[in-house]
């Protein structure tokens, strides 16, 4: 993968480890956090935090979605009693968040802290290297505020003692070089505090977002402890997207699939991952987009069984729900380098036989293009199996541009556009 | 690219011998002269490998470090890094800071992004070219390939990747290359060069180098471009083009404008592909595309057309020669794919009837060993397995074992045990110890089974009398193998030979063999107390029962007896033994043995007597 969001507990706490050490012990911040989930209640996390108890409160969702106070999911200035009751009124409750739609799972929770002074701070990753975003009038008015905003940039092959921060207090330039040298040591790609405040040694980052860069694990596992990187607000498996990633993980090869629509009429089943990409594309540009049931790709050579289990899936999905219109199932892909063509053919024609009635009830045409080592013999097999089945299947090689096959099956081949 | 020709030569890191070929096979149908592959470099072996530069054979040197294969290869510019994620960041690096290679492909996913931004700077500052990581390569056809790039050869001369054409192309999927080699070369005519700079958000090279390089080359007469969705590379092109930097037609397409309709972020299957911003997107790097000048169709399926038009616009206007086309030399099938395909036929010099360990998990007489463990199989199946091709009865396969633990030792003294000691006291190492050890196995010590199995069951077949048997053999002047013990008698009975006698009468569906030899005994011990069935003739016989009542018929089982089998339980065994003994002195730390004088009669020839 690579850039992955995490939850402000997992920034939090790392920050609260690492603050002292990369600020030549020239700042502290106490790490008074903690995560509440369903199953660790804030009765639970009192044993651990005796704070939760004595402090007043601040408490909010920790599943990387922004603009909580807007969408008024900040408790702040709260005694215990009134966070549980808050926390216990929400938990488990779905909420929309623009336009994901997910249930409220982690709440952070943490001291409330007057404070006066609210900085800004994001750090960013570029090619040549980070770029540091510091404004002293921080908060949620930031993006009003921009042009008080200055910018520093670090080259990727520099650290930030050479840069000169002009302007701005020296305490908080000390921070800001500790930051970065966090930022940079952890493989963090994205963070962002808005907004901290400093109270004499003591840094409190009042709000914070921040990725990392998961391909860095091999190298940071020590140092990050057990680090989570949950999926997307929102996005929840069904059935069948588990199993296919259960499939994936198992495999060398690679077994993705997205539901996007299971009402949908346009059903992709395409090998590779740039193609398949490609693929959706060209449905969406079409103006089909909103029939666009799937996205997905096999690759990596997968064995015919695995193959197999992909096509089940994606047809047992696609014959649920008869539709008046029929369907229509794209097998498509790009032109393999090395993936033996009929042999992964295989796998799916296996399926699409055992389909053969749900096919034909649903009225679903099908559509094939592929190309590569042994494509002809792929393509045959193809052919054969329309007729035996009794199924429309049209068969295409690399003769037909990729998405092309799209085009035919989705407008019988007027592409207005071209 | 434009010091990419087709004498370039590169350094392969890593024993990729598949890849080694492929790029061999593209220089030999693109005529190149000398194979594009200068050496390999492997960390953990230094030596050589062959590969075919059509159908001569070449050897290809292998050096432990970059550092040495630079050295000998002062040539080769070019290092396709084949090292995993894990150490390719100090591979690159190293390959950046000398002085010959000037050019790195990185095919590793998953390097961090801070460590691929550091290679990005390192290289800049020393005018190097990284072309990935997360990347096939690329081809600049008709010259030199990357690796693995452009697929099958069967492809490479589809798309006549064997000689230049006119597109420069760049693309971030090296998965979509092939295919983009197939659209251009259908609508245009090929590609002059296409890299794929990979799926990360910060590859070494970016969209806009390559492009930039294309544009002063003269052999390309236009760019075609498929960028994709995150990121902001695609907006230097953007700025080149308002800056009035590209004179040559650009045809580009931005992949993944199907984010929009995902209620989620979607994390596509490049590590760079997720739309952060607006301005990230796929629509809106098109758009800014198409508004600086670049041509940009509507969607993917809009290229094709697109290309052809301008191919046909610079052919009409003069930019874009004639291309003096050829027919590919043909590259020789391998065998194996021969073999495969049913065109070719041998002889094999070997055969093979016990085993085979070509599929996932090896079998032993056709049974996988997972299912031979799963069953709780003792080692007398595995035997039974091996040596008899048989599926053994449980009484079968425990015999076995008990024939092993009856023979396993038996005290320094014996001759197979003495010589390994020796041996091991001579400093000598395991295997010479045990070795010494069997050797000495044969017709007078522990070699009796053999011969026992082979008289007694002959003279039963042969129906003689017990009597009859016995003064045979005398008449021949042959002792009766497994017969007669040093000390044990019929009075003092062999304690093995009744373990042996009593499992074999309870467990045997038959053991008419045991019979025979117990007549033959009781007419030997008549004549003398110590002329017992030993256990060598004790186990000789009974092995013969054991084969008898597993089916093998007479003809087999004298096959067997003959090829040495019988004998093969008593060195198995024994080895068990041998090996104890050795591997005691060595913890012993004995000295070297030297016989004393007076263990030896010294009785030399008389001179007189000479």
């Amino acid at each position: 993968m690579a850039q992955r969001g995490i939850r402000e507990h997992d920034a939090k706490r790392l920050l609260a480890k690492y603050i002292e050490k990369f600020s030549n012990r020239k700042f502290h911040y106490e790490g008074n956090i903690a995560l509440i989930t369903s199953k660790y209640s804030i009765e639970d996390a009192v044993r651990e935090n005796e704070w939760i108890k004595t402090k007043r409160l601040t408490v909010k969702p920790d599943q990387l979605f922004g603009k909580r106070g807007k969408h008024g999911l900040v408790l702040l200035n709260a005694d215990f009693e009134q966070a549980k009751e808050w926390i216990n009124e929400r938990m488990e409750k779905e909420v929309q968040i623009g336009k994901a739609r997910g249930k409220l799972t982690h709440f952070l929770v943490e001291p409330f802290v007057p404070h006066k002074d609210e900085y800004y701070i994001a750090i960013k990753t570029e090619a040549g290297g980070d770029r540091i975003y510091f404004s002293e009038e921080g908060g949620i008015d930031i993006e009003e505020n921009w042009d008080k905003v200055k910018q520093f940039f670090i080259p990727v092959d520099a650290t930030v003692d050479n840069v000169n921060f002009t302007g701005i207090d020296s305490l908080i330039v000390d921070f800001i070089k500790a930051l970065h040298r966090i930022f940079a040591e952890l493989d963090f790609t994205y963070l962002e505090i808005n907004p901290f405040t400093v109270v004499g040694k003591e840094v409190i980052p009042l709000d914070l977002v921040a990725r990392m860069d998961d391909t860095a694990y091999f190298w940071n596992k020590d140092k990050w402890g057990n680090i989570k990187f949950p999926t997307p607000f929102g996005r929840t498996f069904t059935k069948e997207e588990q199993f296919i990633r259960n499939l994936d993980e198992k495999t060398g090869a690679s077994l993705k699939l997205t539901i996007l629509n299971p009402q949908g009429r346009v059903w992709l089943m395409v090998a590779g991952g740039g193609a398949s990409v490609i693929y959706a594309d060209t449905v969406v540009d079409l103006g089909f987009g909103e029939e666009l049931a799937n996205y997905g790709e096999y690759s990596g050579n997968p064995s015919e069984e695995e193959t197999y289990l992909y096509a089940k899936t994606i047809l047992d999905l696609m014959t649920r729900n008869k539709d008046p219109r029929g369907k229509t199932l794209i097998i498509g892909g790009g032109i393999a380098n090395f993936t033996d063509v009929a042999k992964t053919f295989k796998g799916i024609i296996r399926a699409l036989r055992e389909h053969r009635e749900k096919l034909i009830e649903n009225n679903v045409k099908i559509y094939v293009r592929r190309g590569g080592p042994n494509y002809k013999e792929g393509l045959k097999m193809m052919r054969e199996l329309g007729n035996e089945l009794n199924v429309p299947i049209k068969v295409y090689g690399p003769e037909l541009p990729m998405t092309r096959v799209v085009t035919l099956a989705l407008t019988g081949g007027k592409n207005e556009n071209n | 690219m434009k010091i990419i020709n087709e004498k370039t030569q590169a350094i392969i890191y890593g024993r990729q011998m598949k890849a080694v070929q492929r790029m061999l096979d593209f220089d030999y149908v693109s005529k190149r002269e000398t194979p594009s592959v200068a050496t390999i470099v492997d960390p953990t072996g230094k030596g050589f490998e062959t590969a075919f530069f059509g159908s001569e054979e070449i050897l290809i040197p292998v050096y432990k470090t970059i550092q040495e294969a630079v050295e000998h290869h002062k040539n080769a510019i070019v290092l396709i890094n084949f090292a995993s994620y894990r150490s390719a960041f100090e591979t690159t690096k190293e390959a950046i800071e000398t002085e010959t290679i000037k050019i790195i492909a990185v095919i590793a996913e998953g390097i961090p992004e801070r460590k691929e931004r550091i290679l990005g700077a390192l290289a800049r500052k020393k005018g190097k070219v990284i072309i990935g990581p997360a990347t096939v390569g690329g081809i600049a056809a008709g010259r030199f390939r990357i690796g693995n790039a452009g697929g099958s050869i069967e492809n490479i001369v589809a798309s006549k990747l064997y000689r230049p054409g006119s597109v420069g192309l760049v693309t971030k999927s090296g998965g979509m290359l092939n295919e983009m080699f197939n659209l251009i070369a259908r609508n245009a005519d090929g590609i002059n060069i296409g890299i794929a700079i990979g799926g990360d958000r910060f590859p070494g090279s970016s969209l806009i180098d390559h492009i930039m390089g294309f544009e002063s080359d003269p052999e390309v007469k236009f760019h075609v471009v498929l960028g994709e969705v995150g990121g902001l590379e695609e907006y230097k092109i953007v700025d080149a083009l308002k800056a009035g930097k590209f004179k040559k037609p650009l045809v580009a397409w931005v992949t993944g404008t199907c984010a929009k309709v995902f209620p989620t972020e979607v994390q596509f299957g490049h590590a760079g592909a997720r739309a952060g911003a607006e301005r990230e997107t796929a629509d809106a790097k098109n758009a800014a595309l198409r508004e600086a000048g670049a041509i940009v169709p509507d969607s993917f399926d809009g290229l094709p057309e697109k290309i052809n038009e301008v191919y046909k616009k610079l052919k009409e206007e003069g930019e874009i020669p004639e291309i003096e086309e050829f027919t590919p030399p043909n590259i020789p099938m391998d065998f194996e794919k021969a073999v495969k395909e049913g065109l070719v036929r041998r002889h094999r010099q070997f055969i093979t009837t016990i085993s085979d360990d070509r599929g996932e998990e090896v079998k032993y007489a056709g049974i996988p060993l997972s299912e031979i463990i799963e069953s709780k199989k003792g080692l007398g199946y595995v035997i039974g397995l091996l040596w008899l091709k048989k599926s053994l009865p449980e009484y079968a396969s425990n015999f076995i074992e008990l024939v092993l633990k009856i023979v396993a030792d038996h005290g320094p003294c014996v001759s197979g045990a003495h010589n390994a000691i020796v041996t091991a006291r001579a400093g000598k190492d395991l295997v010479s110890s045990v070795a010494s050890g069997i050797l000495t196995i044969g017709p007078r010590f522990g070699g009796a089974i053999d011969g026992a199995g082979h008289y007694f069951k002959w003279a039963k077949d042969n129906n003689f009398s017990p009597d009859e048997f016995v003064s045979h053999m005398k008449k021949e002047g042959i002792p009766i193998p497994g017969i007669g013990h040093r000390v044990k008698s019929v009075r003092n009975p062999d304690k093995r030979v009744e373990i042996l006698k009593k499992y074999a009468k309870e467990s045997f569906p038959k053991t008419e063999y045991l019979g025979y030899a117990l007549k033959v005994e009781k007419i030997t011990t008549s004549k003398k107390e110590n002329l017992i069935l030993n256990v060598d003739g004790c186990t000789g016989v009974l092995l013969v029962d054991l084969m008898k009542s597993i089916e093998l018929s007479d003809e087999e089982i004298n096959e067997r007896i003959d090829a040495g089998l019988l004998n093969a339980f008593f060195v198995l065994g024994r080895t068990i033994g041998i090996i104890g003994h050795t591997i005691d002195q060595k913890l012993l730390k004995s000295k070297l043995y030297r016989t004393p004088y007076n263990d030896v009669l010294y009785k030399l020839p008389k001179k007189a007597d000479l």
